[in-house]
């Protein structure tokens, strides 16, 4: 039970990472909207956030209860360990969000909206870097109390991660947004990010797993430790270069597809590297576990509300099936 | 600034900003839906352009409720990981679901708030209508993990330790179903005078306005009802404390002499050093009538409690003075604005316009009174009679520059929301014969 609730909280930032971490990579694009067409590159990510962001940010806040539901140490461990990064993030979540809806839900044509195209973009910037960090941390082993506040995140591991989490908001944003823009020129725009930064992604993996070589050399270690998990860093490769092969032959279904396969995977490689681990080094699945009854009555609301909620979902995305305004 | 204190205030800062936000989540969806389903029956233009303004307001209300209710969900291990480590796993239970009462209520949200030109009206009608209803729910399982704190339930405390839990008995604790209905009351209040308020106001210099006479009279009929079952929820509620946190009703209530039937002291200042209320009008046998219906009743002071035990004593018992001061002159408006509609009369009197425009924030500040009541009056306490506030605090040092921080950040937004809200929503009057 343990396991099935902590394949809830990789699934939740599974969903997470491909939506609403698309929107903090549409935020990067807001920010690095260049050349003639940048006014348009700004209405389109508004555009393509606007309608479901509410919904996607959901997905954050379940995988947060479900960690202080089912592993109430792990909760305490991580906030208590991981303050400030946490902090920062949180105030990047509020100004992104608010700068968002400010910019939507007010008047566009008005002076007073100009303002929060860089708060927007900024905090877009930071809220991933900060989440990278965070997750890094964890699984660099650490978060612990004997590390402190400041040396359990300071790091050049955790920061790598960071840099690596916004990298593939950014390549998952521009892909989404090459197959929202249907017109030429934007399309080819964001086509062009779009390999850029799945070219950058691929760096920065590397990037990280040099890290993780000179400063965590067990998590180097976890990721090649069996035959799957070699298999499943193949398999990431190679959604990798059908993204790129896609977007050469300007497949742009196809190449969300495998972009989200990708950056699935990403994940899920991640979780299986430090499984059973859920803070490194001493936190696990079955030592940080909440007693059975509270597992099995959160997986039993969890499993209905899932039943409950799924045909509204799909009827979300029926209505808005095409993001755009009507 | 200590750092328990500092944390505390953060907590406190959180959530009176957060519950600003939750409330209109809760009740703005009513109005809507009132107002919508009257233009579905009349075809009114005018309810269909009330809905309309009054969505795109709420929808900015939302936002700014989904960040700072994100906030509180990381600022619950921030500040108080002993607290989650140890309760975590008895509360989780009403915040799993409420998770899925926001998934469902954000989910119609976007139908409702986008889908205007793409769902049939019917089907955007229930949209409202799930938003309505799931809204409340979130408040009803949010207040539920309150409601444990005050009266914890199902465990077995054995060494310092909570064992043998039962979550789903931690969930009906005592507090749960009188706080809830009393908060979801209050919610409906609160929102209902607040935007009565608002439309007096434009009233008064547009008395024609059809637009603003259908605001006024929708935001009254959800709020009065609730302004006037609202004494009577609390007394309920009182009881319930009455019975269950002895401390906290002296406190509310400035009692510090043990004694049989004992007086109500209405306004007063408590002297907690020298153990009186003073300058209170005393209202013979009414606290042992209200706290347990009978005069002649012993109710328990706040002398036979230790004092380490006492809560900040003038904070309660002025903040509860306050609640109900809100409540009584609320209750009374209600009544006023029912009977001149039993009369068939116009609710645009002036005079009327002119007590709405007054009233408009007592509801608010009542809810914010009724919580200061119910969280600095379970202090020392975290976990009533089972943790310590002081036990459940972060070893993190320098708490004060992150109270500072969020308290900057959250005076300017509320400044720009009321801003915004004042520029695009509120002011205007909508051309005649829409
Ligand atoms: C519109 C706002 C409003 C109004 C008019 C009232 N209340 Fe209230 N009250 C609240 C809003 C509120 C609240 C903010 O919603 C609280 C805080 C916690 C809760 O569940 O409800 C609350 C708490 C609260 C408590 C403390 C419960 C606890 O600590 O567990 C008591 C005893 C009362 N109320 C009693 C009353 C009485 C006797 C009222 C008579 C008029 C009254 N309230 C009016
Ligand atoms: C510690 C206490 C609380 C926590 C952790 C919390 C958490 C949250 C979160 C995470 C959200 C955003 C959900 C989304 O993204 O859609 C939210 C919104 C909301 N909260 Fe809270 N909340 C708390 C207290 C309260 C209280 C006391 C109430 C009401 C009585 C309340 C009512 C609501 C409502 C109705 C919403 C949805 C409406 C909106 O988004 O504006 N919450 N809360
Ligand atoms: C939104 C309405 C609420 C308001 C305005 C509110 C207000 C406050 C205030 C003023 C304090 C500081 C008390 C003190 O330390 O003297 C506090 C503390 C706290 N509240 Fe609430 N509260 C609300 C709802 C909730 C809910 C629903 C929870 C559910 C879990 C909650 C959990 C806490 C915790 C954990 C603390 C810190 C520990 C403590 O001081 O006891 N609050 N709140």
């Amino acid at each position: 039970m343990e396991l099935a609730a902590g394949l809830v909280i990789v699934a939740a930032l599974n969903l997470y990472a491909v939506s609403g971490g698309a929107d903090f990579g549409g935020g990067v694009w807001d920010l690095l909207a260049r050349g003639p067409r940048a006014q348009r590159q700004r209405e389109l990510i508004a555009h393509a956030i606007g309608p479901i962001w509410e919904a996607n940010h959901v997905w954050l806040i379940l995988a947060i209860v479900v960690l202080f539901t089912a592993f109430p140490p792990a909760f305490a461990r991580v906030t208590t360990v991981l303050h400030i990064p946490l902090f920062l993030m949180l105030l990047g979540i509020i100004a992104r969000g608010a700068a968002f809806s400010f910019r939507a839900y007010g008047d566009p044509a008005r002076e007073t909206q100009r303002p929060w195209g860089p708060v927007f973009a900024v905090s877009s910037l930071l809220t991933p870097l900060l989440l990278g960090v965070v997750l890094g941390a964890i699984a660099s082993g650490t978060a612990t109390l004997e590390a402190g506040f400041f040396a359990s995140w300071w790091r050049l591991f955790p920061f790598a991660v960071g840099i690596f989490a916004l990298a593939m908001f950014a390549f998952l944003a521009a892909v989404y947004l090459a197959v929202e823009a249907e017109e030429g020129e934007m399309r080819e725009d964001f086509r062009r990010r779009a390999m850029i930064s799945e070219v950058a992604l691929g760096v920065m993996a590397a990037l990280v797993l040099a890290a993780a070589g000179s400063r965590a050399p067990e998590i180097l270690h976890d990721l090649t430790r069996t035959p799957w998990s070699w298999a499943l860093h193949a398999v990431t490769a190679a959604s990798a270069l059908t993204v790129l092969f896609a977007l050469w032959r300007r497949r742009y279904g196809l190449a969300r597809i495998a972009a989200v396969l990708q950056v699935s995977l990403i994940v899920w490689g991640w979780a299986f590297s430090q499984f059973p681990h859920l803070v490194r080094p001493d936190l696990t699945l079955a030592n940080a576990a909440a007693p059975p009854v509270t597992l099995r009555l959160m997986l039993g609301a969890l499993a209905g509300g899932t039943v409950l909620l799924l045909p509204a979902f799909v009827y979300l995305f029926r209505v808005f099936g095409k993001l755009r305004r009507p | 600034m200590e750092d328990l204190l500092a944390a505390r205030t953060q907590m406190a800062v959180s959530l009176m900003f957060h519950i600003l936000f939750a409330i209109a989540g809760m009740a703005m969806p009513v109005l809507m839906a009132v107002s919508e389903g009257l233009w579905l029956r009349t075809r009114d233009p005018v309810h269909l352009e009330l809905t309309k303004r009054w969505a795109k307001g709420t929808a900015i209300l939302f936002a700014v409720g989904a960040v700072s209710g994100t906030v509180l969900s990381f600022e619950l291990g921030l500040l108080w990981p002993k607290f989650m480590e140890h309760a975590g796993a008895i509360i989780g239970m009403p915040f799993s679901l409420e998770g899925f009462a926001f998934f469902t209520e954000a989910i119609f949200l976007g139908i409702y708030l986008y889908g205007w030109n793409k769902v049939p009206p019917r089907a955007h009608f229930l949209a409202g209508i799930v938003v309505a209803v799931s809204g409340g729910l979130s408040a009803v399982f949010v207040v539920a993990a309150n409601a444990w704190m005050n009266t914890p339930t199902g465990f077995d405390l054995v060494d310092g330790k909570m064992v043998n839990i039962d979550p789903l008995a931690a969930m009906l604790s005592p507090a749960a179903i009188p706080q809830a209905v009393h908060m979801l009351l209050a919610a409906y209040a609160a929102v209902g005078f607040a935007v009565a308020g608002i439309h007096a106001w434009v009233l008064l210099r547009h008395p024609e306005s059809r637009f603003h006479r259908a605001a006024l009279g929708i935001a009254l009929a959800v709020g009065g009802p609730a302004a006037l079952l609202q004494p009577v929820s609390g007394d309920l509620l009182a009881r319930m404390v009455a019975d269950t946190q002895p401390a906290k009703l002296a406190a509310m209530e400035g009692h510090f002499e043990t004694r049989k039937a004992a007086p109500l002291l209405v306004g007063g200042l408590p002297d907690p050093d020298a153990r009186v209320t003073r300058w209170a009008v005393e209202i013979p046998y009414g606290l042992s009538l209200l706290a347990y219906h009978d005069p002649h009743a012993e109710v328990k002071g706040l002398n036979d409690i230790p004092r380490e035990n006492w809560p900040n004593v003038p904070i309660v018992h002025l903040s509860f003075q306050v609640m109900v001061g809100c409540g009584m002159v609320m209750a009374l408006l209600a009544l006023a604005a029912g009977w001149l509609r039993l009369r068939r009369r116009p609710l645009t009197v002036r005079w009327l316009l002119r007590a709405l425009i007054l009233a408009s924030p007592l509801g608010v500040l009542g809810i914010e009174a009724g919580w200061f009541v119910t969280e600095v009056g379970r202090q020392p306490w975290i976990i009533q009679g089972v943790m310590r506030t002081r036990d459940a605090l972060t070893p993190m040092p320098g708490l004060t520059v992150p109270l500072a921080t969020i308290t900057l950040v959250y005076v300017v937004l509320g400044i720009i929301v009321v801003f915004l809200l004042k520029r695009h929503v509120i002011v205007t009057v909508p051309e005649e014969g829409t």
